[in-house]
């Protein structure tokens, strides 16, 4: 019923964003597509601070990886093939990973997001003080990649709708990407991960490998966000790599709840709304920006998904605090057996055991 | 590279990585007796490199600001102890991480608000302003090598503080077992506070301390941070000596990739950073 429901409300988003462009400007349609790339971005991150418990402050650098592959991969004066320049941008960022991963993964908790971050500031610095992608100025991408095949074209990243579109086709496809990979048992092993590495470790996993193969898998993915990215500004600089990316994309993954792929997509959202609605106040808006993070953290664990749920048992709290055998008043007593108290108590220790 | 240089580069890398020390002990305590991620930690640097520049402004006097400035980096850090971090004790990482990260922005907004976007210098104080010559065209600044000497008191100080004093013992104490401190009629909370405020006031002091030869420039808090990132986790969490021999290590692998490689300069104290960690993935001191 609620799983109905929800693919009702993922099917009319979708339906709302393919209709976009025949009433939105083309400055709302570029935004959106921006929206659309840095989900793409949160959902791969998610994959691993939602799914496998691992907290990485690190994930730009494999964004930056594939977005300076595509311009490194585009000739000075003709465009790549978009069916080369993908594929090997996503293996670079891949690639990047794998290696990362090996050195990462040994470590856990502070240690792994300390660690994530300084090889993120290595990565930032190989494009920032090497001549490799035009050093700290950054590398303009001359030429969008071109899609055809032996000569026809199926349709032009040149042109603003079908680069919108591809973006939409490359944003759906990575989410049901990801739903699958999550229902096969490679997910479920990485959600046990986050549960109880140990528990899984002595069911005869070897967790390492796993974790290996998501922190791959996800900075592939982070890989596709970032070759997007490129393709749509037409530039590539080593902020894309900063940590300051990093931490964005971790509020967007957090800002619509963690472990849930559409709160990703809705974090990006809420995260690109909030700071254009910012910055449209004020030019100091990083202020304001950082003020509903700290307040955000101080007056609502759990973030804005949590929301219903803490509701809910603030309300529950003080059913509780009636004294059970005083006398309750008659319209509390005519209240009580329509909600028992055993059932919520299931559901809220179900939850607090996929939080951990 | 003749003696002459060599030495000369010796001596900045030592004062490197001591100032470095400043920052990354604070840190590494925060970490390991709270168990506190604080990304805002290259803030109180940053803070502190401005409290000299407006302070030095208004007394003239470098030193003076110093002597100030302390006691207020201090009282800042107990304050923002009060009102934000006892609230992240019991928290995730992850929240840690938002809510600093918060944090950053904040402050640099702030700066940016109350001094603005240019960058500044702090003149050296005239005690200590003249050189040491070396050779004929090389001299040494006297106030670097004062910056050396009063970081390695200072780690002297605060080896002495955590091994030889009670509050040192009840710090220990309280970062392996909390419950067990406080029920021992130890005040837990007030302890926090003040390791929480010395460790502001220690990034706060290298930031005043630095001003001088580095000058005072907006996001001057991020680069410092992640190099004390990496120092605390080569040095391990938690350790002090460990912060003190990895803070060393970075300010020569800093300073003599920059002589040697200039090409891959900020590249240097990452791949030390790779190295330790396929050796000791926990640090070289890793505690107990």
């Amino acid at each position: 019923m609620d799983s109905r429901i929800a693919l009702v409300l993922k099917l009319v988003a979708l339906a709302g964003l393919l209709a976009f462009p025949v009433f939105g400007s083309p400055f709302y349609v570029e935004m959106l597509a921006k929206i659309l790339v840095l989900a793409i971005f949160a959902m791969s991150l998610d994959l691993l601070v939602g799914f496998t418990g691992l907290v990485s402050l690190g994930h730009a650098a494999f964004f930056g990886v594939a977005a300076y592959a595509v311009a490194l991969l585009t000739p000075k004066y003709d465009p790549a093939s978009l069916w080369l320049a993908l594929p090997l941008s996503v293996l670079g960022a891949a690639a990047a990973a794998f290696v990362i991963g090996l050195f990462v993964l040994r470590s856990k908790g502070i240690y792994f997001i300390m660690v994530t971050l300084a090889f993120a500031q290595m990565a930032y610095y190989v494009f920032h003080d090497t001549a490799l992608g035009g050093g700290s100025d950054g590398i303009y991408l001359n030429f969008k990649p071109d899609a055809s095949i032996a000569g026809w074209a199926p349709f032009s990243l040149d042109e603003p709708m079908h680069l919108y579109y591809f973006i939409v086709f490359a944003m759906v496809a990575v989410f049901v990407f990801l739903t699958l990979v999550l229902r096969s048992p490679f997910g479920k092993v990485l959600v046990g991960i986050r549960s109880n590495e140990h528990r899984m470790q002595s069911l005869g996993y070897a967790t390492f490998r796993y974790k290996l193969a998501a922190f791959t898998l996800s900075g592939a993915l982070a890989g596709v966000a970032g070759f997007l990215y490129a393709v749509l500004f037409g530039f590539v600089t080593p902020e894309y790599l900063s940590w300051h990316q990093s931490g964005n994309v971790l509020m967007m993954v957090i800002l619509g709840g963690m472990g849930n792929l559409a709160g990703a997509v809705i974090g990006a959202f809420a995260f690109v709304g909030l700071q254009e609605f910012f910055a449209g106040m004020t030019k100091h808006w990083q202020l304001l920006m950082g003020g509903v993070i700290v307040l955000a953290v101080l007056f609502l664990p759990g973030g804005l998904a949590a929301l219903p749920r803490r509701i809910a048992a603030a309300r529950e709290a003080r059913r509780a605090a009636l004294p059970p055998d005083a006398p309750p008043p008659a319209a509390r007593k005519a209240a009580a057996p329509a909600t028992p108290p055993a059932p919520p108590m299931i559901g809220k220790m179900k939850q607090g055991v996929n939080h951990v | 590279m003749d003696l002459v240089t060599f030495l000369i580069q010796i001596l900045n890398a030592l004062q490197y990585g001591l100032l470095l020390f400043l920052v990354a002990s604070g840190l590494t305590l925060v970490f390991g007796i709270m168990g506190i991620i604080n990304l805002a930690h290259g803030s109180f640097y940053m803070v502190g490199a401005y409290m000299a520049f407006v302070l030095t402004g208004m007394t003239g006097n470098l030193m003076l600001t110093i002597a100030l400035g302390i006691p207020l980096a201090f009282a800042f850090g107990a304050l923002l102890e009060w009102l934000l971090f006892a609230h992240l004790y019991k928290r995730d990482h992850l929240e840690q991480v938002l809510l600093t990260y918060g944090l950053i922005l904040i402050f640099e907004e702030l700066r940016s608000l109350a001094v603005g976007d240019d960058v500044h210098g702090v003149a050296v104080p005239a005690l200590f302003s003249a050189s040491i010559p070396l050779s004929d065209t090389l001299s040494y600044p006297v106030y670097r090598i004062v910056i050396s000497v009063v970081c390695l008191l200072l780690a002297g100080g605060l080896w002495w503080l955590m091994k030889r004093t009670r509050l040192g013992m009840m710090i220990r104490a309280g970062s392996h077992d909390r419950d067990m401190v406080q029920s021992l009629g130890i005040d837990i909370n007030l302890l926090y506070r003040t390791v929480f405020a010395l460790g502001v006031a220690l990034a706060a002091l290298a930031g005043m301390l630095a001003a001088p030869i580095s000058s005072v420039y907006p996001g001057m808090g991020g680069s410092v941070l992640i190099i004390s990132f990496v120092i605390v986790v080569i040095g391990g969490i938690g350790s002090v000596w460990g912060a003190l021999v990895a803070a060393l290590l970075i300010g020569f692998a800093d300073t003599f990739g920059k002589v040697l490689l200039p090409e891959f300069a900020g590249l240097a104290v990452y791949l030390v950073m790779a190295a330790v960690l396929l050796w000791r993935p926990e640090g070289i001191f890793k505690k107990g």
